[in-house]
């Protein structure tokens, strides 16, 4: 579904992805993890080109979307996204939050939509809080409306970049159950995060990213019983 | 004795007034000067936001796509002679320039004057309100599928809006007040019909008091308005 190919990434003179070479198949959930300014978010960032690559390839679904005639707009349609800061639209009511893309972007008329945000608000479990502004949610309930909005494009894959990293401690778990929730559904993930326990219970595979390379990866099993690389021994070691 | 003074200066105060505004149906010429006022100021407003939301826009998209350099480099000269140079001189300039046609309409030149100059302050001011929105905003609308101007136009820009009314509003009195220097350019405007009317009666003060009093209440209008609006686009904030 997704095969990077060589993908490098400079800013300035600092090279933060140093040839990456991934295939990441339909219904994988793919926990990606590893020390920070080690270029984890950058290569998910890279997936739907938030960050522009500076060399390699990225394909999707058939698409190589780091050619520039590729329309990474109608792409980036088929791949939802979650952010550290949940990034929703504070000037919208959680439903127009929801509704805003489908219904502009064509995809649904209104009242479609307006159905649909209702069934995804029931299922991230806040059915209530449709007619209510971001700022009046707490950290948690932002983080599954925002799940919910990206949820409404019916992307083909969710990247989530470090989704719990902002909230509370005792939110994290509801942001967690949620997603464990939809991986069990069947959908395609890629997650950036610090929580090992959902890396161990969730993930298909496991990528250790350190100094811009895939240092191991591995079945969560073996990635936590049985690692090689020093550096993620050293790593396990001390987030464990 | 009290009385008497004080009688004498409603009397004068009468007298004035009614060389001022009633006699020879001088009112009209107030109210034909406020209609060219109003609509220099309309014309002005809407011509004026127009360029500036499209140098803002082309600003901020530049600094991003180094591909833009020329037309940012144009939007720079454009900001930077505008904002350097007096509305007053830009005034004669611009009219100097389509005055050879002979059926020129001083009003719309007027017009696209005042807007031409407020624009560049409204880009700057845009500008200011497009940057002071969190980047994440626009990370959240292009992965969802927006093109940039899609973005800008249904995420960035509304929030941008709600940010800079204040500063817009105030622009929005200045360039009212402002217009008052269109009689340089044979535009009888309400400035120019007071000065007018204290030509004819030979008391140059009443007049003027009255027209300074009409821009009061024009000024004093928006700030109503625009509160009311700011009250509004604040709904998601206090709750």
């Amino acid at each position: 579904m997704i095969i990077t190919k060589d993908l490098q990434k400079s800013f300035g003179g600092n090279q933060v992805l140093r040839g990456i070479n991934e295939h990441i198949e339909k219904g994988e959930k793919v926990v990606i993890i590893g020390p920070s300014g080690s270029g984890k978010s950058t290569f998910l960032r890279c997936l739907n080109l938030l960050e522009e690559p500076t060399g390699g390839e990225i394909w999707f679904e058939g698409n190589n979307i780091t050619d520039k005639g590729t329309d990474i707009n109608k792409l980036r349609q088929k791949m939802g996204m979650v952010f550290q800061q949940f990034n929703l639209f504070p000037h919208m009511t959680v439903k127009e939050n929801i509704t805003l893309a489908p219904v502009q972007l064509g995809i649904m008329n209104r009242e479609e939509s307006e159905k649909k945000a209702l069934e995804l608000l029931k299922r991230v479990g806040l059915p209530e809080k449709a007619e209510q502004y971001p700022k009046q949610l707490s950290g948690g309930q932002k983080q599954r409306i925002a799940i919910a909005r990206a949820l409404a494009m019916n992307p083909d894959v969710m990247l989530f970049d470090e989704p719990t990293s902002a909230l509370d401690p005792e939110m994290v778990g509801e942001v967690l159950e949620l997603m464990k929730e939809l991986a069990d559904e069947g959908m395609t993930m890629v997650v950036v995060t610090h929580e090992m326990g959902f890396a161990k219970e969730v993930a298909t595979r496991i990528l250790f990213i350190d100094e811009g390379v895939v240092k191991e990866q591995n079945t969560p099993k073996e990635f936590f019983e049985n690692p090689h690389d020093p550096r993620l021994k050293e790593f396990l070691s001390k987030v464990l | 004795m009290k009385g008497i003074l004080l009688s004498g200066f409603f009397q004068n105060f009468a007298d004035a007034f009614y060389k001022a505004v009633i006699k020879d149906q001088r009112y009209l010429a107030y109210l034909d000067g406020l209609k060219v006022t109003l609509l220099i100021s309309v014309l002005a407003i809407l011509i004026g936001t127009a360029i500036g939301l499209v140098v803002a826009v082309v600003k901020v998209a530049s600094s991003q796509n180094k591909k833009m350099w020329i037309l940012n480099k144009l939007c720079n000269l454009y900001t930077t002679v505008i904002r350097g140079t007096p509305v007053m001189v830009q005034l004669l300039i611009i009219y100097n320039l389509v005055f050879t046609a002979r059926d020129t309409n001083e009003i719309i030149v007027g017009a696209v004057c005042f807007g031409i100059n407020s624009g560049a302050y409204v880009a700057e001011i845009i500008r200011a309100g497009i940057e002071s929105v969190d980047r994440g905003q626009m990370e959240a609308g292009r992965s969802l599928g927006f093109n940039y101007i899609q973005t800008m136009r249904f995420i960035i820009i509304p929030q941008a809006i709600k940010n800079i009314l204040p500063a817009l509003g105030n622009e929005l009195i200045v360039l009212i007040k402002e217009t008052s220097v269109a009689g340089v350019i044979a535009v009888t405007d309400l400035t120019k019909a007071a000065q007018y009317v204290g030509s004819v009666t030979w008391d140059v003060l009443p007049p003027l008091y009255l027209a300074a009093a009409c821009y009061l209440v024009m000024t004093l209008g928006i700030t109503k308005i625009l509160e009311y609006f700011e009250r509004r686009m604040t709904q998601g904030d206090n709750h």
